[in-house]
């Protein structure tokens, strides 16, 4: 039976890869997640022979719930929430592997569960519970329940310093001395309130990175689960999802051209520095009717959507105004940044939702050759990934950071709730230049105007 | 715990770390949403020692705990596939031809 089950799990581990790698393509992609479904099941059927399982009505109950509850959550969940939605299911998942950790320390005479294996115990307890309050503030910044901006405090670097060097500490100690009961859960507290502490600081556009460090530590926990109960599954799993998150924080970072410390603790956006408008000039604003007729008769229009496109759920009025625009023979592309939007790829899901060929969405690096050749460039709630002081002026906080260079088309439209500075509160000089307008107001609205204009034009 | 099964399982960590650098850094940022939320379905496995913890009846908090995990994970699994899903079946090559486009051709013809 044994080996029954260590087969199951191998089937399964060479499923979950081969899922994976059919994520390479959308073509496969569909059918790659088939593989990994089957694994799983496979998985699961597999441990319910286990030998120590003998009753089965909580596991039942557990199942039924469980899948009811992910069943509703991902059908009913919009598009533009997937970054809550992703966030609060790293907390489900990293909930599990805490739990299974202190059942299996409470279970234990502390004496037999030896170094490794305590090790590992205390790694999944720890590298769970941060990722269990961590991703649950994370999903009510992005819920809007609290405030996007960091909240900082004086000292506050130093304190979550001082915090996590006592948890580490105390996880030492433990490894040393199994039996402190008292300490193991004195860790998990400690680790659920760093977790808090770690992402408050945070601003909601930084959370693209935040996003994919908590994917990263959910995947960790669940392989150090897997080193505690000695399954090969739970490792191979557990680090394939621990080393995706790893590799997205480190794209994300490098699309912001900044460290993840500096994410971390740097409380980007905090202040807001005193404006230096007067000295850029004025911002231009333009009227729906006149950006239709340059967009009616242009050879090629770029769109860069930004945040401001999910929260207006404009994704499908851009839809509309693009297919008006083809049908005039207009040359139609979308440009997207990396960190657009509040996790990875955001934009391209919600674009995708809106029946977008993914063939039309270029990345950073393929789309920038294309602006000087393109009439108009469709800014639709983005604002620091377009800042071309990041490109021109060293002392911008975010210089170096890669934008997308729309002030090299020859026009620009910017759709813009109101007059304020962007995320970083930095003021954007693209807003100033000559080929720059202005065009206020709620982009979904702006947008069907554009559209109901340019069938007009 | 013996050495042997914790060097084994070492050596199937630094594989796997390996492979999985490999196979991920080939998904295009384009996927990059689906990549997450399939990465953190797969990652529900932890539901396979819940499993076990809540059936096994070792004692009752155990029991508790491993209810509340496998419930937990099974969120996790669930609606991870089923979200991954839902996004990609999104993902079209060409596009599709709506009504509005035949609407706006025939109007720029009478234009």
């Amino acid at each position: 039976m044994g080996l029954l089950i260590e087969l199951t799990y191998l089937a399964a581990s060479i499923l979950f890869i081969l899922g994976l790698k059919g994520l390479s393509h959308p073509e496969t992609a569909r059918r790659g997640m088939i593989y990994a479904e089957v694994g799983m099941l496979l998985a699961i059927v597999g441990t319910l022979v286990h030998k120590d399982i003998v009753r089965y009505e909580w596991i039942i109950a557990g199942l039924i719930i469980g899948s009811i509850i992910g069943g509703a959550i991902s059908i009913w969940v919009p598009m533009t929430a997937m970054p809550q939605r992703t966030a609060l299911s790293h907390a489900f998942g990293a909930l599990a592997a805490s739990l299974v950790g202190v059942s299996e320390y409470y279970r234990h005479n502390s004496v037999e569960l030896g170094t490794f294996k305590m090790t590992a115990l205390s790694l999944e307890v720890l590298l769970g519970g941060i990722t269990v309050t961590g991703s649950l503030m994370a999903f009510i910044k992005l819920q809007d329940w609290i405030r996007g901006t960091p909240i900082t405090y004086r000292g506050q670097n130093i304190f979550n310093m001082s915090l996590f060097a006592v948890t580490v500490g105390v996880f030492g100690y433990l490894i040393y001395d199994p039996s402190a009961h008292s300490l193991f859960y004195a860790m998990a507290g400690l680790a659920f309130l760093f977790g808090v502490l770690l992402v408050l600081p945070i601003g909601a556009a930084d959370m693209p990175v935040v996003m994919s460090l908590m994917n990263s530590y959910a995947g960790l926990a669940a392989a150090a689960t897997g080193f505690a109960i000695s399954n090969n599954v739970l490792i191979i799993a557990g680090t394939l999802d621990g080393f995706s998150g790893f590799i997205l924080s480190i794209l994300m970072c490098r699309a912001m051209n900044r460290s993840i410390t500096n994410v971390l603790f740097g409380a980007f956006g905090a202040e807001v520095e005193a404006s230096s408008a007067g000295t850029l000039g004025s911002m231009r604003e333009v009227r729906a009717e006149d950006v239709a007729v340059q967009l009616a008769y242009a050879n090629q229009v770029i769109f860069v959507p930004g945040y401001g496109m999910a929260t207006a759920q404009a994704q499908h009025a851009v839809r509309e105004l693009a297919n008006i625009l083809e049908a005039r023979g207009v040359t139609v592309k979308y440009a997207i940044h990396p960190v657009a939007g509040r996790m990875p790829g955001h934009m391209n899901v919600l674009l995708a939702e809106a029946n977008v060929p993914y063939s039309s969405l270029y990345d950073l690096e393929q789309i920038n050759a294309e602006f000087p050749a393109t009439d108009v460039a469709v800014v639709i709630g983005a604002n620091d990934v377009v800042n071309p002081d990041a490109r021109d002026n060293p002392k911008s906080p975010i210089a170096g950071m890669p934008i997308l260079e729309v002030d090299k088309s020859r026009w620009v439209v910017v759709l813009k709730r109101g007059k304020g500075k962007g995320f970083a509160g930095i003021e954007n000089p693209l807003f100033f230049k000559p080929n720059c307008g202005m065009l206020y107001g709620d982009a979904k609205a702006s947008l069907i105007k554009l559209a109901d204009s340019v069938q007009h034009a | 715990m013996n050495t042997e099964v914790i060097i084994a399982g070492l050596y199937v960590f630094a594989l796997a770390a390996f492979l999985g650098y490999q196979v991920i850094s080939r998904v295009p940022p384009l996927l990059h949403t689906p990549l997450m939320s399939a990465t953190n379905a797969i990652s529900g496995i932890s539901l396979v020692g819940s499993l076990v913890t809540a059936g096994a009846h070792y004692n009752t908090l155990s029991t508790w705990l491993g209810f509340i995990a496998v419930t937990a994970s099974t969120i996790n699994v669930v609606g991870g596939f089923m979200i991954t899903d839902r996004m990609l079946r999104m993902f079209k090559r060409q596009p599709a031809v709506s009504a509005s486009r035949k609407d706006s051709t025939e109007e720029q013809e009478r234009a």
